[in-house]
């Protein structure tokens, strides 16, 4: 689904070969193997755990096959607040990364088109960070927001920040670090939608009464949708997962756990595998719902 | 059904127009100006700075310098949106995200007149596409997506519409037909058009008068019959179909002819008929203005005669025959014979002189490159 959706342009209606032939159907076999063994497999293994019961010797960490839909109940009433909030980090950092990429994205591919050479360098910037692990970025991030960091005494030397205030641990500081860690993944794809942006649209757009700034609503920005849904979609589905940045050993704090925090304590620490099943069940199932209903609303059916 | 559109255009005069890009002039002093209600063509190779122009006058590039003046208004400083000017881009520009009503309502949308949709109707309808306002751009094919532009642009009453190489991406049958069709409907709502192109042909046949450009600068302008019959440049008369050019010393020249000497041969042409009457002049001639002949012509003060020379090539184009004839210590003619059975009827390797009357030739103003010069 989002697969496609990174091709961005909405592809032309193409006349496929209507009737299925036996080689079509040998040639998918490998694809369809991979998709039995490694997405089908695990998914059918996590729902069944999420259904599990506690075993009856009490053993911690051992669970019997069971029908437990009381899980479910546990995990939403339990962990209510730490769903709700990823979501809400997820849309908050895929609207920020949103404004600031698609600036940049149309600089670089409609400002600079003229310009390979600042264009070179302009997209290896945004990709420059992938150089390096994203843990020890994240980590960076960590120091530079430290409590006894430069940043945080600056603030606290012109005032805006109290003796006791601290930026780690904070709402700002997991929402910057998701949006800082996921710019790429949103201006990427709009990049490459806007790269072929025909320009004479735009110039037709003003030769027709439009200003600028409708030239850009009525045309630019209807035209490059594609782009945008792609990148809103590869950075909201694993904003919505992320287990690191709000991750209290980065820049979260115990306020700030997201779905990914609480999957992650209930698989590895608490080993309470049927709620942490239960939970990335759920958030499947949401990000799905959501993502469709996007889509769908965006006019842009031939993504999914 | 076309009062709908008929708007009074404007006259449009450009004054010393100069466009400078990094490292070339692609405009140089661009004088011109077209009256209201006239279909006048630019026309030149690429490169020549036509284009260059045209997008001056919408707005699309700034003049270095100079004026531009739409109904005695300098409109140079002008944004390209609130210039009354309308144009049908080369490869249309149609918009794919919105319906062909849509496309052709976009300008009268924007402006914020009335009856958006209507007037979009009433547009598509001129162009006979009336029966397509739902369809996408994309489900067009190119003369119907071109007649779409064309409709987008017409439903704003531009005062002038501008068109850039409208017809390039057609076949030459439709070509043809979108000509006649263009050249309908601009005596219809009274428009004044600029089209630029690079199509001779079409610039002859669609304007009531053509500019040739050439390296930025206008090198002759006039109605097409007139640049045709008497080029005065050397380009003019390789850009506009074909010519002989003979370049010579003046040997003679009166109030009623002028003669030159081309490898000993004697050249003339009309005094009036000539640029240039001193020095080394260049002397044309059309090739379908020249015959040629099986026997020598008597010689008569009245017709240049060249040859015998040998049919080397034989082009057949339907209406007519081209021939090549390499005549020795003059060099190699195109004549052109209409096949229409009153020519003689000669084959590969025959031997022809040529003649054609001192009326039919022209003197260049300069000389044309690539020619032999007779020293």
């Amino acid at each position: 689904m989002a697969f496609v959706a990174f091709g961005s342009q909405a592809p032309a209606k193409e006349q496929g070969p209507s009737k299925t032939s036996r080689v079509a159907l040998f040639l998918l076999l490998p694809g369809l193997f991979y998709l039995a063994l490694f997405f089908i497999t695990p998914l059918v293994s996590l729902i069944i755990t999420s259904l599990k019961a506690p075993s009856a010797t009490g053993d911690i960490g051992r669970y019997d096959l069971g029908l437990e839909f009381g899980n479910y109940v546990y995990a939403v009433t339990q962990y209510a607040p730490q769903i709700f909030r990823s979501f809400s980090f997820a849309v908050l950092a895929t609207v920020i990364a949103l404004a600031i990429s698609y600036p940049i994205a149309y600089f670089i591919a409609v400002k600079s088109r003229n310009r390979p050479l600042l264009k070179g360098i302009l997209l290896t910037l945004v990709v420059a960070p992938f150089f390096i692990s994203f843990l020890l970025r994240t980590f960076a991030w960590k120091q530079i927001f430290s409590n006894d960091s430069l940043v945080v005494n600056v603030l606290k030397d012109i005032g805006i920040f109290g003796a006791d205030s601290y930026i780690i641990g904070t709402n700002f500081a997991v929402v910057f670090g998701l949006v800082y860690n996921f710019i790429p993944f949103m201006t990427l794809p709009i990049y490459a939608n806007l790269d072929r942006l025909d320009l004479s649209l735009v110039e037709a757009g003003s030769d027709l009464y439009a200003s600028p700034s409708k030239t850009f609503r009525k045309i630019t920005l209807p035209l490059s949708l594609p782009g945008v849904i792609s990148g809103t979609l590869l950075t909201f589905i694993p904003i919505s997962g992320d287990y690191v940045v709000a991750s209290r050993d980065f820049l979260g704090g115990p306020d700030t756990a997201m779905i990914g925090n609480v999957v992650e304590a209930n698989f590895l620490r608490i080993q309470d595998y049927p709620t942490a099943s239960a939970i990335s069940v759920m958030l499947m199932a949401t990000i799905v719902v959501l993502v469709s209903a996007y889509v769908r609303r965006s006019g842009t059916d031939d993504l999914l | 059904m076309a009062t709908e559109f008929i708007a009074r255009g404007q006259d449009l005069e450009l004054k010393g127009i100069r466009k400078e890009f990094p490292g070339f002039v692609a405009v140089d002093n661009l004088n011109l100006k077209i009256p209201a209600g006239e279909f006048f063509a630019l026309l030149g190779p690429s490169g020549c700075g036509k284009t260059t122009t045209l997008r001056m006058i919408a707005g699309l590039e700034s003049p270095s310098k100079g004026e531009i003046l739409l109904g005695g208004k300098d409109i140079a400083g002008m944004k390209p949106h609130e210039r009354p000017v309308n144009t049908v881009f080369q490869n249309y520009a149609l918009f794919p995200h919105m319906s062909v009503l849509e496309n052709v309502a976009f300008g009268i949308r924007q402006r914020k007149l009335t009856d958006p949709l209507s007037k979009a109707e009433k547009a598509l309808a001129m162009v006979e596409l009336e029966h397509l306002a739902q369809r996408r751009p994309q489900q067009l094919s190119g003369g119907q997506q071109q007649r779409v532009a064309l409709a987008r642009a017409l439903v704003n009453r531009p005062s002038l519409l501008l068109l850039d190489e409208p017809l390039g991406a057609l076949d030459l049958k439709l070509r043809r037909q979108m000509q006649i069709e263009l050249k309908a409907i601009q005596m219809e709502v009274g428009l004044t058009f600029l089209h630029v192109t690079h199509d001779q042909e079409e610039a002859m046949d669609m304007a009531d008068t053509v500019a040739v450009m050439n390296q930025g600068h206008i090198e002759q302008l006039g109605a097409p019959e007139v640049l045709y019959d008497r080029p005065k440049t050397a380009f003019v008369a390789k850009f506009l179909g074909q010519s002989n050019m003979f370049i010579g010393k003046v040997t003679e020249t009166n109030s009623e002819t002028t003669s030159i000497e081309y490898k000993g041969k004697k050249i003339t042409g009309l005094t009036k008929r000539s640029e240039k009457v001193t020095g080394v002049i260049a002397i044309g001639v059309r090739p379908e203005k020249t015959y040629f002949h099986e026997t020598q012509p008597i010689a008569d003060p009245g017709l240049n005669i060249l040859g015998p020379g040998e049919i080397t090539d034989i082009r057949f184009t339907g209406v007519s025959n081209q021939y090549q004839i390499d005549i020795p210590g003059i060099g190699v003619m195109t004549v052109f014979a209409q096949n229409v059975g009153r020519s003689p009827v000669v084959e590969l390797g025959a031997q022809v002189y040529v003649s054609w009357k001192i009326e039919h030739s022209f003197g260049l103003s300069d000389l044309p490159s690539g020619v032999e010069e007779d020293k």
